[in-house]
C-alpha cells in the first residue's frame, strides 16, 4: 500500500499532505522535514525513487511541485510514478492547466480529487473520465446543497 | 464549484505577509475569529471556517480546537459542510483522539444515506482514519455494501473491507465470500477493488490462499480477465500509452504471484498468460515497463518453467540497457535480488553491470556497485577487480567505504595468487585508504607475514608507496611496520619481483622521521613509525646514532602512548643494549583487533635474575614499572646469556620483593615441574586476557648451600596463526591461536663449586585445556 503523499514546493513549503496510515502530529512533520530535504537535495538528472527507512519514496518534479509518494517495499515504484501522472492529469482536467496556485487556493478541491482516485492507500479508480464524473456531481451538489437532495446515478 | 471567497482571501492575506512573524499574526487574527465563529450555532458560512482552519493547519500551525466543529459538520444535513467536516475528520482527528469515536454514529448513519456521495465520504473516511473499534463497529455495513450497490459504492467498499481487515485480521473471514463474487464484476474500479481485497485476504491468512488457490480456484478467472485486457482492442476509457488499464493488470500480475508462490497447481496455470504478457507489452514507454516488471517479478517468485525464467531475466536485462535510468535502477534491485538463486543467468549481464558502475546517477551506481561484488567468482575475479579498482579510484565518497570493504572480500575469497592479493590491497589503500575499516591494517599485515617469499617485494613496494604519499594512514601503518619489520631486505637492495632501487640508511630513516613529523599522521601512525626506527637499529648499521637521537627526543612527547614507546626504546638503549637483538626477531605473533597499536614489547622476553632471590649477587633489580597492559616490565640480567631460541609468551618470575608485587598473580594454580637436589621450579600460568598469556616460573632452593651463577632459559615451539575467515566481519578478536603449548627449560647452576645443568619438558600447563587456549 502507500503510506503517504506529499506535494511541495521548490522552496520546501506544502501544499497538500495525505497519510494513509495513523502517525502522530510530531511524527508527521518529521517525516515532512525529511522528505522536503532529501528531495530538494536531489541532483536534476537522477533517478526517481530512494529509500528511506523501509519505504521506498518515489517522487517527481511537475513545473514548480515537488510530487513525492512513500510506498512499501513489495510495491511497483514504476506504477508508483504512474500513479503520480495519473493525479497530475486528473488535477489538470479539473482546474485547466494547472498550476502551484490552483492547489493552494483550491486545496480542499485537491483533496477532493485525490480521495476519488486513492483510497486507504490504494487505487480506487483506474479510469480518468469517472474520477472527473464523480468530482463534477459532487460539485453540482455542492451547489445545490441549499435545495433538496436528489440522487445522481453514475453509468456503472 | 465556486471557490470559497473568505478562504481565498486568508489565504492571499497569509502570501503576503513578508516575515514569519508578520505571517503568525495574520493566522492568529484568523484563528480567534474562527473560533469565535465556531461557538455561535448556526451560521452559514461554517464550511468556510473549517476550510480555512484546514488550511491554517496545513501551514503547520496547531488546529485541535476546530476537532470538534468537524464533528458538528459531519452530523450536519448539508453535503457541503458534511464535505469539508469529513475532511477535516481525516485531516485533524486520528484513531488516536477520542473525538474520532463521536462521528462513528454519524459514519454509520452516512453509510446507508440515500445519496451514493453522501455514502462515499462516509466509506471515504472510515478507510482513511477508521480505528479497530470503528471497523469492528461498521463491518457488517460494509459487507452489506459490498453486496448490494452500486459499482461506484461497491468499489469503495472493497478498499474499506481492505482497511478493516488491515485493522482487525479476524474480520477478513467476513469478508471472504463477498470478495469471491467480486471478480465476476465488469466494472475496472470494482475489479480492482476485489483483487485488493483478495490480495490482503491471502497474504494475511494461510487457510484464505489456499481455499482461493483450490481447484478451480481463482487462478484462471483472472487469467481469463488478464488476458481480456492484453489482447482487446483499444479501450478509451482505461488506456494509458496504449497499454490497456495497467494499473488493475499490475494489481492482477501481483495477485497471481501469491497465488502461485510454491504452488505447482497455480503456477502451471498462469504460465502460458505470463508469457504472452512478457511478450506482447509494449516496452517504449514506463507504464509498458511497470507491467513488465510486475510480470518478471511474479515468473520469479512462482514455480515457473525454465524457458520463462530466462526470458523474465533476458527482460531485465534488456531494461539494463534501457535510456531510462529508472528503468536500469529497477532492473539492478531485481538482479540483486535474484544473483543467488539464477546465478548464471545473470552472470550473462554481467558486462552490462558493470558498464552501469560508470552511471551518472549515484542510486544506480550503488546498486551496480552492489551487484558486481555479488557476481565476483573465482574465474573472473581478475576482470572484474579490474574494474572494482577502477571504480574505486573515481566512486562518490558515500560509496567508498561499501566499496573498498567488497573489495577486500572478493580479494580475499578468490585471489589468485598472494601477490595479486597483496596488490590488490595495497591498491586499495593508496586510492581509498581513509575509507577502509579497522582491521584491515592488522589483516594485511598478517598477510604479509604469512607470504615469507614476497616480503622482499612487499617492503620495496610499500617503500615506494610512503615516499609518494603519506596521508593515507593505514597505508603508512602497513608500510611502516614492513620497513621496521623487512628493512634488511629493503637495504640490501636486490629484489626479484620488481626493478631495484638503492636505498640507503639515510633514506629509510628520513622517510620514517617524515611520518613522526608530519601532521597528517595519526597518534596510532606515529606509535607505528616510532617502533620501526626502533626495530631498525638492529637491521642496520651505519646510524644507530640517529636512531637513538630520534627515539629520545620522543621520550618528552605529549601523546602519552609514543612517550611510553619512546622512554622504554631509550631504556633499552641504555641499559639493555645487549638485549636489542630481540627486536630482530621476527614476529608470528600479533596482538587482537582489540588493540590495534602493535606493541612489539610484548614479545620481549623477560628474563628475572633469580640470584637476587636466592642471594649472593651483586647485581641488582632494577624493574621498569609496567604501564598499562601492554608492556610488561624489564628485568636485568647482565650477567646470564639468553639462548637464541623465540622466546614468548614467557612471563616474568615471581619476584620476592614486595615493590615488586604488581606482577604478581594471585590465586593462579601451581604445580611443580622439577624437582632435583633440592632445587625446585614450581609453575603457574594465568590467561590476561584473550591473547596474552602469563607463565610465571618460581625456583626455590632447598638446600643448605648457596647457589651461584644460576641462568634460566625458557622456550617455545613458534606457532601459525590461524587466521578466522570472518575477520572483515568482526571487529574484536579474530586469532584463534590453536597449538598445543609446551616449553623447554634449562637450567643451570653452580653450587658447592661444581656446575649443573639441567633440562626439562613441560607439555601440560595448570589452568590451561589440553589444547593450550
Amino acid at each position: 500500500m502507500m503510506r503517504f503523499l506529499l506535494l511541495f514546493s521548490r522552496q520546501g513549503k506544502l501544499r497538500l499532505q495525505k497519510w494513509f496510515t495513523p502517525i502522530s502530529e510530531r511524527e508527521k512533520k518529521k517525516i515532512i522535514r525529511d522528505m522536503t530535504s532529501m528531495v530538494l537535495a536531489r541532483q536534476p538528472r537522477s533517478c526517481n525513487f530512494l529509500h528511506w527507512k523501509d519505504l521506498k519514496i518515489i517522487y517527481k518534479r511537475y513545473a514548480s511541485l515537488y510530487f513525492c509518494l512513500a510506498i512499501e517495499n513489495q510495491e511497483n515504484e514504476l506504477l508508483a510514478l504512474e500513479v503520480i501522472h495519473r493525479y497530475v492529469e486528473l488535477l489538470d482536467k479539473y482546474f485547466g492547466n494547472v498550476c502551484e496556485l490552483d492547489i493552494i487556493f483550491n486545496f480542499e478541491k485537491a483533496y477532493f480529487i485525490l480521495d476519488e482516485f486513492l483510497m486507504g492507500g490504494e487505487i480506487q479508480e483506474t479510469s480518468k473520465q469517472m474520477v472527473n464524473r464523480s468530482i463534477e456531481a459532487s460539485d453540482m451538489l455542492q451547489e445545490d446543497d441549499n435545495s433538496d437532495w436528489y440522487e445522481v446515478e453514475l453509468f456503472g | 464549484m465556486s471557490p470559497s471567497v473568505p478562504l481565498q482571501e486568508m489565504i492571499r492575506a497569509i502570501r503576503s505577509a513578508r516575515t514569519q512573524c508578520e505571517e503568525r499574526g495574520v493566522i492568529q487574527r484568523e484563528c480567534a475569529a474562527i473560533r469565535a465563529q465556531f461557538r455561535q450555532s448556526d451560521n452559514g458560512g461554517r464550511s468556510h471556517n473549517l476550510a480555512k482552519l484546514l488550511y491554517v493547519h496545513m501551514l503547520g500551525y496547531p488546529a485541535h480546537f476546530g476537532q470538534m466543529e468537524c464533528v458538528r459538520m459531519i452530523a450536519s444535513p448539508r453535503y457541503s459542510e458534511k464535505r469539508v467536516g469529513y475532511l477535516g475528520a481525516m485531516m485533524l482527528l486520528d484513531e488516536k483522539q477520542d473525538a474520532s469515536l463521536l462521528i462513528t454514529n454519524s459514519i454509520k448513519n452516512d453509510l446507508s444515506h440515500s445519496n451514493q456521495y453522501v455514502q462515499s465520504l462516509a466509506l471515504c473516511t472510515l478507510a482513511c482514519m477508521g480505528s479497530a473499534e470503528m471497523c469492528r463497529d461498521l463491518a457488517p455495513e460494509i459487507d452489506r455494501l459490498l453486496r448490494a450497490s452500486n459499482s461506484y459504492i461497491k468499489k469503495k467498499a472493497a478498499l474499506c473491507a481492505v482497511h478493516i481487515v488491515r485493522k482487525v485480521h479476524d474480520l477478513g473471514e467476513l469478508f471472504t465470500p463477498a470478495a469471491r463474487s467480486l471478480l465476476a464484476e465488469k466494472n475496472h474500479g470494482v475489479l480492482h477493488g476485489a483483487v485488493v481485497l483478495i490480495t490482503e485476504l491471502c497474504e494475511r491468512n494461510q487457510e484464505t490462499l489456499e481455499r482461493f488457490r483450490k481447484v478451480p480456484g481463482t487462478v484462471p478467472d483472472l487469467v481469463q480477465i488478464m488476458k481480456g485486457l492484453v489482447i482487446s482492442g483499444y479501450s478509451p476509457e482505461h488506456d494509458v500509452a496504449g497499454i490497456s488499464d495497467p494499473f488493475l493488470q499490475v494489481r492482477i500480475l501481483r495477485l497471481l504471484r501469491i497465488l502461485g508462490r510454491n504452488n505447482e497447481g497455480a503456477s502451471d496455470a498462469m504460465n502460458d498468460l505470463l508469457a504472452q504478457v512478457a511478450t506482447n507489452t509494449d516496452s517504449t514507454k514506463t507504464v509498458g515497463n511497470a507491467v513488465l516488471y510486475e510480470t518478471v517479478l511474479t515468473v520469479l517468485h512462482i514455480k515457473s518453467e525454465s524457458g520463462l525464467r530466462v526470458l523474465a531475466v533476458n527482460i531485465l536485462g534488456r531494461f539494463l540497457l534501457n535510456n531510462d535510468r529508472n528503468i536500469r535502477y529497477i532492473a539492478m534491485i531485481s538482479l540483486q535480488k535474484i544473483v543467488g538463486t539464477d546465478h548464471n543467468a545473470v552472470q550473462r549481464h554481467r558486462g552490462t553491470i558493470v558498464d552501469c558502475l560508470k552511471d551518472q546517477d549515484a542510486s544506480v551506481k550503488r546498486r551496480a556497485l552492489d551487484l558486481s561484488l555479488a557476481l565476483v567468482s573465482a574465474s573472473n575475479v581478475r576482470s572484474m577487480m579490474k574494474e572494482l579498482l577502477l571504480f574505486l579510484s573515481s566512486c562518490p565518497p558515500e560509496l567508498r567505504a561499501q566499496a573498498a570493504s567488497g573489495i577486500f572480500n572478493a580479494a580475499e575469497r578468490y585471489a589468485p595468487s598472494q601477490r595479486w592479493h597483496i596488490d590488490t590491497i595495497l591498491h586499495v589503500l593508496t586510492t581509498a585508504g581513509g575509507d577502509v575499516r579497522d582491521e584491515t591494517v592488522p589483516n594485511l599485515i598478517q598477510l604479509i607475514t604469512n607470504a615469507s617469499e614476497l616480503h622482499c617485494y612487499t617492503v620495496h613496494k610499500l617503500y615506494r608507496a610512503l615516499l609518494t604519499d603519506i596521508s593515507q594512514q593505514s597505508l603508512v601503518q602497513v608500510a611502516c611496520w614492513c620497513i621496521g619489520e623487512y628493512g634488511d631486505l629493503l637495504l640490501r637492495g636486490e629484489c626479484q619481483e620488481t626493478e631495484p632501487v638503492q636505498v640507503t640508511e639515510d633514506d629509510v630513516l628520513d622517510a620514517l622521521e617524515t611520518v613522526l613529523q608530519s601532521h597528517m599522521s595519526s597518534p596510532a601512525t606515529r606509535g607505528f613509525a616510532l617502533t620501526a626506527t626502533m626495530k631498525l637499529s638492529t637491521r642496520i648499521t651505519d646510524n644507530v646514532d640517529r636512531i637513538r637521537s630520534i627515539v629520545s627526543i620522543y621520550g618528552s612527547c605529549i601523546d602519552v602512548e609514543l612517550q611510553q614507546r619512546a622512554v622504554e626504546y631509550n631504556a633499552l638503549f641504555r641499559k639493555y643494549d645487549h638485549m636489542r637483538f630481540v627486536l630482530k626477531m621476527q614476529s608470528s605473533v600479533f596482538c587482537s583487533g582489540s588493540n590495534r597499536q602493535v606493541s612489539p614489547l610484548v614479545f620481549l622476553p623477560q628474563v628475572c635474575d633469580l640470584l637476587d632471590l636466592l642471594g649472593g649477587s651483586e647485581v641488582t633489580l632494577q624493574p621498569i614499572p609496567a604501564v598499562g597492559g601492554t608492556a610488561p616490565g624489564l628485568f636485568t640480567n647482565t650477567s646470564s646469556t639468553t639462548g637464541g631460541d623465540l622466546l614468548d609468551l614467557l612471563g616474568g618470575l615471581e619476584p620476592a620483593p614486595p615493590e615488586l608485587s604488581y606482577l604478581i598473580f594471585s590465586a593462579a594454580p601451581t604445580v611443580q615441574v622439577y624437582e632435583k637436589a633440592g632445587v625446585a621450579l614450581t609453575l603457574s600460568c594465568e590467561k590476561q586476557s584473550d591473547s596474552g598469556l602469563t607463565v610465571t616460573l618460581t625456583a626455590s632452593n632447598s638446600t643448605d648451600s648457596d647457589i651461584s651463577s644460576f641462568t634460566l632459559q625458557a622456550a617455545v615451539p613458534k606457532v601459525q596463526i590461524l587466521a578466522n575467515s570472518s575477520c572483515f566481519t568482526q571487529s574484536k578478536s579474530f586469532f584463534r591461536l590453536q597449538v598445543n603449548l609446551k616449553m623447554r627449560i634449562r637450567i643451570s647452576y653452580s653450587s658447592q663449586g661444581s656446575a649443573f645443568q639441567d633440562t626439562v619438558q613441560i607439555d601440560s600447563f595448570p589452568g590451561l585445556s589440553a589444547a593450550g587456549h
